[in-house]
């Protein structure tokens, strides 16, 4: 890469062919002042700020009862006032007996999400990345094709594929296996139709050339210099398939029926089974401190992540 | 559509490696042919033959999806996941425009707070959802029961037959508000300021800025909002299949046509009808959702 390709990517070049859209294109605005009305001074409105606290109480009302709950023994659960603390404080030794109930098992289950996600849902991102990349930069034979099959694929729901993709993975004796859970989560059509739509504008296409002049390859030109660029976009499909991986249950529950193989959600449901069944040993403080430590980890990384994504490109899924 | 033809044209230019975009695209594909292609093929398949006591697998034609349309279990979970569509959607995107501009309108303090809290359950697993929601409903160490007794009215039982749809409904509802709401949001900002303020300069009242820019301003978001929400609302799954633990009477094996489809699979072990559901179903969900984008796009010319 030579200071003139540098000097390209500064100046900024003339947008490659474009995914068509619907609505307008993207437009930063500078600056909020002195905007959404009438004035040029808003006064802060308190009827406003009191119906968006009730939204926010009820958006962390759950929150609350989680943690509230997780403090509790399983007879204060039954005994005390579900929206505050009651009884003996007992987080501690709930957590202890979540991850060492059934000889571990809620740490492998751990263990069990965290390769799905970081397999399935970073296999996804990449995937998507590559292609969306792809399609906006090159032009090749059959891409109006990929890109025919590609938005006819952002509208199949995930749960309509759920009951095929078992009946097949059965039938070629997949099921019950970690493939059966990470190999459907590795496509994500909308993941790669928001790279498309980022990359065609965040990635000069005379900067490309001016790399191909200096005589650097089309793989390389994309991991040092476009990635860079398309960071913001990556983080925005990497926050979508994470908390999609995260939270799988459907598929899981389908695919697996060993407990070894489980992801926190399927686990959680049985052990919530087990304690509704007659006969079973209830255990809902350990279901409730295990939902718990569940959301903990999704909820730090979302909070991580949502500081670098741009709102822009969610929406940007909404201009096609 | 004729912006992408001039486009094309003014672009198209010789290019040496012609194939390259391949390189990038092909994994995509393979997975793609192998994870999505390949079982939805297979299901249409099997849900072309029939499992018989005498002569085995044998080709039925469509005769599974007419057995469907003859179902009266399947009619109701149809029926359901409808009304479901027609009443839960309506109030959570409302529930969502109404936030987004509040949180546009630079008259709320904290904007960035409420946005990120309100925003946050989307990050909770449904299972983890239902679960909570399930509990406060639940009469055991439920909270409804107990504020039914503390005010002495006669709450309603949330799990019973007949407000088990609503509880569900208030459990997306939570799940998703915010999510749309960020999509809304996302629009609003894209609006260009120029055209406040040519409205401010025209005298615009607040309302009216609502009314003639924010709104027309959002409906490409609807639509896909309205989209997703379809998608959504006909192949509901997690949540009543978690709460059907804690409202087993409530909840029967073909409370939605997911569940259905499961149920057909792993308790009834007839893939083949399970299969002409699930297809049947995706092919409904896509149908609507078609016609939502197309119903939004005509509207907008």
């Amino acid at each position: 890469m030579t200071a003139a390709t540098q000097a390209r990517a500064a100046a900024g070049a003339k947008p490659g062919r474009k995914p068509p859209r619907l609505g307008a294109g993207r437009r930063g605005r500078g600056g909020r002042g002195g905007r959404g009305g009438t004035g040029a001074r808003e006064r802060h409105s308190v009827v406003l700020s009191a119906l968006m606290t009730i939204m926010l109480c009820y958006a962390l009302l759950p929150l609350f009862w989680l943690v509230v709950n997780s403090a509790k023994t399983q007879r204060a659960l039954f005994t005390t006032f579900g929206l505050w603390f009651g009884g003996k404080f007992a987080l501690w030794s709930n957590i202890h007996q979540v991850l060492t109930y059934d000889n571990g098992i809620f740490v492998r289950w751990l263990a069990n999400t965290v390769v799905y996600v970081v397999v399935g849902a970073g296999g996804a991102t990449f995937l998507a990345t590559l292609a969306g990349y792809g399609m906006a930069k090159y032009d090749f034979p059959g891409k109006r094709a990929v890109f025919a099959i590609v938005l006819g694929a952002v509208a199949i729901p995930g749960t309509a594929l759920a009951v095929p993709t078992f009946l097949l993975f059965s039938r070629l004796h997949l099921t019950n296996t970690p493939w059966s859970v990470i190999l459907p989560s590795l496509v994500s059509p909308l993941g790669l139709y928001l790279i498309w739509v980022y990359a065609a504008d965040a990635v000069p296409t005379e900067l490309l050339e001016a790399a191909r002049i200096d005589g650097a390859g089309e793989f390389r030109t994309f991991f040092v210099i476009s990635m860079r660029l398309l960071t913001p976009g990556v983080v925005t499909v990497l926050l979508f398939t994470v908390v999609a991986t995260w939270n799988n249950y459907f598929l899981p529950l389908i695919m697996l029926s060993n407990p070894h193989w489980y992801p926190l959600t399927v686990g959680l449901n049985d052990w919530n089974a087990q304690s509704s069944t007659a006969g079973g040993q209830a255990i809902y403080n350990l279901v409730i401190t295990g939902s718990l430590l569940t959301v903990i980890p999704i909820m730090i990384a979302f909070l991580v992540m949502q500081r670098y994504w741009r709102s822009g490109l969610a929406a940007g899924s909404v201009k096609q | 559509m004729a912006a992408a033809v001039v486009s094309r044209a003014v672009f198209r230019r010789p290019r040496r490696r012609r194939w390259t975009g391949w390189g990038f695209v092909g994994p995509f594909l393979i997975v793609f042919a192998v994870a999505l292609v390949a079982p939805v093929c297979y299901a249409i398949y099997l849900s072309l033959f029939r499992q018989q006591l005498i002569g085995g697998n044998a080709f039925v034609g469509l005769a599974n999806y007419h057995l469907a349309l003859s179902d009266p279990r399947f009619w109701e979970s149809l029926r359901r996941v409808l009304l479901f569509l027609a009443v839960q959607v309506p109030v959570m995107l409302v529930l969502a425009l109404l936030a987004a501009l509040a949180l546009d309108s630079a008259r709320l303090r904290w904007a960035a707070v409420y946005r990120l809290s309100i925003f946050l359950p989307y990050a909770v697993p449904a299972v983890v959802a239902s679960l909570m929601w399930g509990f406060m409903y639940g009469s055991q160490f439920g909270l409804v029961a107990r504020l039914s007794s503390l005010l002495r009215v006669g709450l309603p039982d949330p799990l019973s037959s007949s407000w088990v749809l609503v509880s569900i409904g208030n459990i997306v509802t939570w799940e998703f508000a915010g999510y749309n709401m960020l999509i809304f949001y996302a629009a609003l900002r894209a609006v260009p300021g120029e055209l406040y303020e040519a409205a401010s300069i025209d005298g615009a009242t607040a309302l009216g800025i609502v009314r003639w820019i924010k709104l027309p301003a959002l409906r490409p978001a609807l639509v896909v909002a309205g989209v997703f929400s379809v998608i959504g609302s006909l192949q509901l799954f997690n949540e009543p299949n978690i709460l059907q633990q804690l409202a087993p009477d409530a909840i029967g094996t073909s409370f939605t046509p997911n569940m259905y489809a499961y149920n057909l699979s792993f308790a009834g072990q007839e893939y083949n009808y399970s299969a002409a559901i699930a297809i049947g179903m995706g092919v409904i969900t896509m149908v609507l959702a078609y016609a939502v984008q197309l119903y939004g796009r005509r509207k907008a010319a």
